[in-house]
């Protein structure tokens, strides 16, 4: 789990303002361009979305299994293998910006 | 090389082979036209939501209860965030810290004969990505997301193998236990079967791992082999010319015959798992996994126990004929229909059988050799029609015709001279002719009686009963 609460808080458990390079690090994982002059607005909003949800770290949960979703005691239900979906590329494709043999393309990818 | 340790991990993909895919009732067949099995849940459209595949999670089941692994009660699905075209959701959905199977164990057979435990860490459930396509396609990627949602078994292998040889003799045995299982069909040209290997290296005696690299996506044995092998000599002179390794990512390729970095792996591994919303928990129950466990067929190590046991094979016969449960169906087949000669038959369904099949590129499925048609053969060999020499004449004879042993053997006047009369004549034939070698032989140069042997087959088109032939000729020879 990424967790930022551990990763943005001192020794001491005080908040820790996220650097200007961690909120580059975030923007680039997220796909997202930030002007330069947007990241310090950045720093401090996510710093204090952080130490909001900090507020979790200072309950007491010993005691309290965790829980993988908020409904409790549910568990997964499960379908049959079987096809029900039938071909709808031509209705699909109608949205992709740009298609070619039945393909969605997108901008050359280089490993 | 030596003064160093390899260390390598297994990452297995085994696609499962359900009818539909994981998350989403698209088939999950291979090989259809272009993106004509990508619903809308593949595509990764909003609004829509993921429901878990009934059979994946029979399969997993099957396969942790089949390596004596631990069946989670209950696991979870996560989100693996990434981007690439291929993976419209810019999520994989897998499972991180809960996988349903974890703690097994897989023996393979070490070249000396030895067997030894290799741990599986976990095997979770999660989606494979779709295919980027770069031919033909100038400044653009063509994305098809037929594969996107086919379900995937990731068996994680602990780094307890020692080198690129052991490594291979893991994932061999990986396929056949998937194949008997009947979870994936094993075909790596399809990529239904695929690995990455981690390596590294460390001086010997040392418990510190080194740093690894991961060799991504490779899809046959042979490569897996040379991937490693290469990559060992790499990070081994690399080392000792003063360098470090750095982890990362390799891709091999095959033409050139070494690995190459794709990407420095530090900053593309931040994934940011966590629990999918859209996905519970899975739970199951004790009578599921106990019903599930009740259906697994017999594995291979038990079958070849079983073989060894039975027809008093060889453990190297039975290692090879259990390769597939097709291949030991077969030679059960044989073997049962020779019931005197359990050890011919492993003779015959591993060497000319196979080599014919090989040399065809033919599976055994392929019903080119019925079993009972190799079995009439062997038969004649046991009740001594033919010679076990003739009878590889008679074998090629019915590969290339389809016709049974009897009529080959009939059509082509094959069958053993057993008459001893007429062994005898043919005996004094080959004396009169031969006289100096004769005269040799009675001086004492015993090594002519292959000499002999030799020529009385040949005078009979190698049709003379051997044990007989031999008999006459230590009668006659010495005059």
């Amino acid at each position: 789990m990424y967790d930022f609460c551990t990763d943005f808080r001192f020794l001491d458990g005080t908040l820790m303002a996220l650097t200007r390079a961690q909120v580059e690090s975030i923007a680039h994982l997220a796909r997202l361009e930030l002007e330069p002059a947007e990241i310090p607005a950045f720093q401090d909003k996510l710093s204090r979305i952080v130490d909001f949800i900090g507020e979790l770290e200072r309950a007491d949960t010993s005691g309290v299994a965790p829980m993988a979703h908020p409904l409790s005691g549910l568990s997964q239900r499960l379908r049959p293998d079987a096809v029900t979906e039938g071909d709808g590329r031509e209705l699909y494709q109608r949205n992709a910006p740009q298609v070619a043999s039945g393909l969605y393309l997108v901008p050359k990818v280089i490993e | 090389m030596s003064g160093w340790e390899t260390v390598i991990g297994l990452e297995i993909h085994a696609q499962l082979a359900t009818r539909s895919k994981i998350f989403s009732g698209a088939s999950s067949a291979y090989g259809a036209a272009p993106n004509t099995q990508a619903c809308l849940v593949d595509l990764g459209y909003p609004g829509v939501l993921p429901v878990l595949n009934a059979e994946a999670v029979r399969m997993a089941v099957r396969f942790g209860t089949a390596i004596g692994a631990r069946i989670a009660r209950q696991s979870v699905f996560a989100r693996k965030n990434y981007f690439y075209p291929d993976l419209p959701k810019g999520y994989q959905i897998s499972q991180y810290e809960l996988p349903i199977v974890a703690h097994g164990a897989i023996d393979i057979v070490l070249d000396d004969g030895s067997v030894k435990r290799v741990g599986v860490t976990r095997a979770h459930l999660e989606e494979d990505a779709g295919k980027s396509l770069h031919e033909g396609l100038p400044g653009v990627t063509g994305i098809d997301l037929n594969r996107a949602g086919t379900p995937l078994l990731e068996i994680v292998s602990e780094p307890q193998l020692r080198s690129a040889k052991e490594a291979v003799a893991y994932m061999k045995k990986v396929h056949t236990l998937v194949r008997y299982l009947e979870i994936c069909d094993g075909n790596m040209q399809e990529g239904s079967f695929r690995c990455d290997a981690n390596v590294s290296v460390r001086p010997k005696g040392s418990d510190k791992l080194g740093t690894r690299a991961e060799i991504k996506n490779v899809n046959s044995f042979r490569f897996v082999e040379k991937a490693i092998q290469y990559e060992v000599t790499r990070q081994i002179e690399l080392i000792e010319s003063g360098g470090t390794v750095v982890q990362e990512t390799r891709l091999y390729d095959p033409d050139k015959g070494e690995t190459r970095s794709m990407r420095s792996k530090e900053e593309a591994n931040d994934y940011r798992y966590f629990p999918d919303p859209d996905l519970l928990p899975l739970t199951l129950d004790e009578e599921y996994i106990e019903a599930v466990g009740a259906q697994l067929p017999e594995l291979p190590d038990a079958k070849a126990a079983r073989l060894v046991a039975q027809y008093g094979l060889p453990a190297y016969d039975a290692g090879v004929l259990t390769a597939s449960r097709e291949l030991a169906d077969y030679y059960e087949a044989v073997a049962r229909a020779v019931p005197s000669q359990p050890k011919l038959a492993a003779n015959w369904v591993m060497g000319d059988l196979s080599a014919a099949l090989n040399k065809e590129g033919l599976d055994i499925g392929a019903g080119r050799m019925p079993a009972e048609r190799l079995a009439g053969l062997l038969t004649r060999i046991v009740d001594e029609t033919i010679s076990g020499k003739i009878a590889k004449e008679v074998f090629e004879a019915m590969w290339a015709s389809g016709d049974s042993a009897d009529r080959v053997i009939e059509a082509k006047g094959l069958k053993q001279i057993t008459d001893g009369a007429a062994i005898e004549r043919a005996i004094e034939e080959v004396m009169a002719k031969n006289p100096a070698q004769l005269a040799e032989y009675r001086a004492g140069k015993d090594k002519l009686f292959g000499f002999f042997v030799g020529q009385v087959m040949k005078a009979t088109g190698g049709k003379a009963n051997p044990a007989q032939l031999n008999e006459l000729l230590k009668k006659k020879l010495p005059g």
